[in-house]
């Protein structure tokens, strides 16, 4: 089997997965666009791994350690989304401004919120 | 085309396909349960490249809690179940000529770097749960113990942020 099948494979996987996390507005579908790359790039370790015959097992040993960093991500950004959907009522990263440098009708509306 | 290339072909267009649905389609449920299908058949790749032990844990966690764990943060957010307007922003015209170059890159430079490169999968190249568990405790013993602090703190650091907290 040429390896290039796989190789392809996961650079489409990973354009997806790409196209997910800039595209979309809602919290949990970028963390399903994360997990998308993730599981593109465990492809391509496992590819290389059946192409050299790595003696330690590199390409399988890593994939397996991104899983359980995918796994411990996974379960942090729930934890933030579900934090951000009880002060907000919403998970629409646009609208999640906190952090931006804002404007002075911004500030000031964030001000008298804050007063109230 | 051999059978192995035949199943490859299938599996890779099944894992991509769904991948597209997942990036496309506009009900929130229906996204997480295509990511299912799209993980599946990565599994099922990794069985045709000889990880044995990386399917099964593909399919055991990602398969197994990661969709689960979306379907329940989906529904703890109360989405909306059906067909929902405004899931993608502005800008993702852009987000698609981002992409479409990020693949044509990853694809030349692959195309032009392992063009006659082929697999050959041998016997002793198996990544079975006894070959791969004897590698990870030998060769690999300090990162898997550093891994295993990462997820406690990981872990501890998901029961903090999850607490209730009373408000000042």
């Amino acid at each position: 089997m040429p390896v290039l099948f796989p190789l392809v494979t996961s650079s489409l996987l990973f354009a997806i997965g790409v196209y997910v996390v800039l595209a979309r507005r809602h919290a949990i579908l970028v963390l399903m666009g994360v997990e998308l790359m993730l599981n593109a790039i465990n492809l391509n370790l496992v590819a290389f791994d059946a192409l050299w015959h790595d003696a330690l097992d590199a390409g399988q040993s890593l994939s397996l350690f991104v899983i359980a960093i995918a796994a411990a991500e996974i379960g942090l950004g729930l934890a933030i989304v579900l934090l951000v959907f009880r002060t907000h009522r919403h998970i629409n990263v646009d609208e999640l401004r906190e952090l931006a440098d804002r404007d002075d009708t911004l500030a000031s509306a964030a001000d008298g919120a804050a007063t109230s | 085309m051999t059978a192995v290339e035949v199943l490859f072909s299938l599996l890779s267009a099944m894992a991509i396909g769904s991948a597209l649905l997942v990036a496309l389609s506009s009900d929130l449920v229906h996204c997480a349960l295509w990511l299912v299908v799209t993980l599946g058949s990565l599994a099922g790749l990794y069985l045709l490249l000889a990880a044995e032990f990386v399917a099964w844990v593909q399919v055991l966690i990602y398969v197994g809690a990661v969709v689960v764990l979306l379907l329940f943060a989906l529904m703890l957010t109360r989405a909306p179940i059906g067909a929902l307007s405004g899931l993608d922003n502005s800008t993702r015209g852009l987000a698609a000529v981002v992409a479409v170059a990020t693949a044509a890159v990853l694809v030349t430079t692959f195309a032009s770097g392992f063009r006659d490169a082929r697999l050959e999968i041998r016997a002793r190249d198996v990544g079975s749960a006894g070959t791969l568990g004897a590698t990870l405790f030998t060769s690999w013993a300090l990162p898997f113990e550093i891994l295993s602090l990462l997820l406690l703190a990981a872990l501890v650091g998901a029961i903090v942020l999850s607490r209730h907290q009373e408000p000042d």
